[in-house]
């Protein structure tokens, strides 16, 4: 029983962390029909940051860490959106490519500076005791983790649909040019939307360092993973992306668990299914 | 102009064995196997209209295959290329039938993610595959019982496959059947009105593209004599992609040409630097930014002007 409660932790602790990472993929891709590949490499990028952040200085907030990684990467992000991809709206398939030169740019230099050994990454120390629940022990971390996504969750929904600058994401989203016909500036809304995205991811990359620490290869690890989730879950759709990655959360989780080797055909199984029967994903609207 | 041009071709293909040494012999080799993996990729991105980020897997697999069959399974060489042949061209169907669903960027993520998960397969069935170790002391065949250890006669080997490669898939994209294919990728719906069947063309093509991706494979084994994951990798998918980008996609030069070029600056780079990712990260931002048709068509575009332009 122990067994599959914590497992069934794990998983939605990792499904938090894949919604962190899908959901500005989902964003991006719906707004400006761009596959971010780099999405990976931006998660990877703040789980480096709190591996020194927090080892550097002890004691050091693992929220403020987030928030700081955070505004970095999307810094970085809106600078790689404006000077490279911005020349490239009428080149998507130029533009993939720029995102997978990126992610690679960005693995190898993160493999320059923080070499070839994996990182751990500190627990914070409030919440390293274990949660007690009706006779059952839960790592705190987690728990606190799956809050956080449910919360990320709630916050982008009401962003995007209570919002002036949401109801305008979702009008270019839509039809991007009749957005722009009707004066929507869906141009400065792509580096937002790219920015927030590339923010989300690496924030999320810092909480996920807890769990997953910061090792070279990280990105490619985790891209895969945002990528069957939203094909599952439909591109460019919140609740898919919702969703989708709390089923591969369980399905990877419980088969890496249950059947070590074989866990990665068994992320096939939602995916083929899906693409079988419902082309755009469970939410989808958009086809890719 | 164009004889002059076919000498320099046949020249350069025909005399490295007599003028170089084993290190420019053997190099000459591996530019051959990169060009039939870029050219088989070149069908799907350049004649169909198909970007995948997943060709490492038939490489890959085909490799993995002929090395199992050959050092764990004793089987002769000439079975076991037959039977991982057979077995990528399955793998490419069934691959076909799941990535076709979608086209344009989905087609592209769902190549990626089906070979990001062979790769995963690879390290981690470590039982099968022997994980990040890879599998060595593999041999080379001996077709006819002729030896192909020496560099020399490797890369004879390997010129004769890769001219009937390149020779193949001319008469295919040059064939009727190829004409619709570039149709299904210019115009799927008007194709479609007229009777073709664009899901069809596109998977028949997929299958083709995944069986010259096996021979490259093999070759690439072959050569090697060893095999390891990053062979199924984003970076080597990425890489052919990149080659054909940057020779120009839609020719049959092109890939040939990338794919020298991007081999080139591989083995030069790295005798050098040693950071390969991080340099071919910043070539593919060079040629999509700087020369988005490729290194083949801005040439002819340039001796064109210069043909016309008044002595």
């Amino acid at each position: 029983m122990q067994f599959w409660i914590i497992q069934g932790l794990n998983s939605l602790s990792l499904g938090g962390l894949l919604f962190l990472l899908s959901s500005g993929f989902s964003l991006i891709f719906g707004l400006m029909r761009l596959a971010n590949l780099t999405h990976g490499a931006f998660f990877m990028l703040g789980t480096y940051f709190a591996a020194s952040a927090m080892r550097s200085y002890e004691g050091l907030d693992i929220w403020v860490t987030a928030i700081g990684a955070g505004v970095m990467v999307a810094a970085i992000g809106g600078l790689f959106e404006r000077l490279v991809l911005s020349r490239l709206r009428a080149n998507p398939l130029g533009q993939v490519l720029v995102t997978l030169g990126m992610s690679f740019i960005i693995s190898d230099a993160c493999l320059v500076l923080w070499g070839g050994d994996s990182i751990p990454v500190p627990t914070p120390q409030n919440l390293q005791a274990p949660t007690r629940f009706f006779g059952f022990v839960f790592p705190t971390y987690r728990l606190v983790l799956v809050g956080c996504a449910v919360a990320a969750a709630i916050v982008l929904y009401f962003l995007l649909e209570r919002t002036r600058l949401g109801a305008m994401i979702r009008a270019g989203v839509d039809d991007s040019q009749m957005a722009r016909a009707v004066g929507i500036p869906v141009s400065n809304l792509s580096t937002i939307v790219f920015c927030l995205g590339a923010g989300i991811a690496g924030a999320g990359g810092v909480l996920g360092g807890p769990i997953l620490s910061a090792y070279p290869g990280l990105d490619a690890d985790m891209l895969p993973l945002a990528l069957i989730v939203v094909i599952l879950g439909g591109i460019g759709s919140l609740l898919g992306a919702f969703v989708g990655s709390f089923i591969i959360g369980f399905i990877y989780t419980f088969g890496t668990a249950l059947f070590p080797e074989l866990a990665y055909i068994i992320l096939f199984l939602p995916m083929i299914f899906v693409i079988a029967f419902r082309p755009q994903g469970l939410f989808g609207r958009v086809g890719a | 102009m164009k004889w002059f041009a076919i000498a320099v071709i046949a020249a350069s293909l025909l005399l490295p064995p007599f003028l170089a040494g084993d290190f420019y012999i053997n190099l000459a080799s591996q530019i051959l196997i990169a060009a039939i993996f870029a050219l088989s990729l070149n069908l799907l991105v350049g004649f169909g209209g198909m970007t995948s980020l997943g060709h490492a897997s038939y490489l890959g697999v085909a490799a993995y295959i002929s090395a199992l069959l050959t050092s764990r399974y004793g089987l002769g060489h000439g079975s076991a290329a037959v039977v991982s042949i057979a077995g990528t061209v399955a793998m490419a169907a069934i691959f076909g039938v799941i990535a076709l669903r979608a086209t344009g960027l989905g087609f592209l993520m769902i190549t990626l993610a089906l070979s990001q998960v062979l790769w995963g397969l690879a390290y981690r069935m470590s039982n099968v595959t022997n994980g990040d170790n890879g599998i060595a002391g593999l041999t080379r065949p001996a077709p006819f019982g002729i030896s192909i250890n020496s560099p020399a006669s490797f890369y004879w080997f390997v010129l004769i496959v890769a001219a009937f490669a390149f020779l193949m898939m001319a008469i295919f994209v040059s064939s009727a059947f190829g004409s619709s294919l570039k149709g299904v990728r210019d115009q799927p719906r008007r194709m479609a009105a007229l009777g073709f069947n664009p899901w069809l063309i596109r998977w028949i093509t997929f299958i083709y593209a995944g069986f010259w991706g096996g021979v490259s494979g093999l070759l690439y084994v072959y050569y090697h004599k060893y095999i390891h994951p990053t062979s199924l990798s984003t970076t080597s998918s990425a890489e052919a992609l990149l080659g054909v980008i940057a020779g120009g996609s839609g020719t049959m030069g092109g890939p040939v040409v990338g794919a020298a070029v991007v081999l080139l600056i591989k083995n030069y780079a790295s005798a050098y630097v040693e950071r390969w990712n991080m340099l071919l990260g910043l070539v593919f931002l060079f040629i999509v930014l700087v020369m988005p048709t490729g290194i083949v068509p801005g040439v002819s575009r340039l001796t064109a002007a210069i043909r016309r332009a008044p002595p």
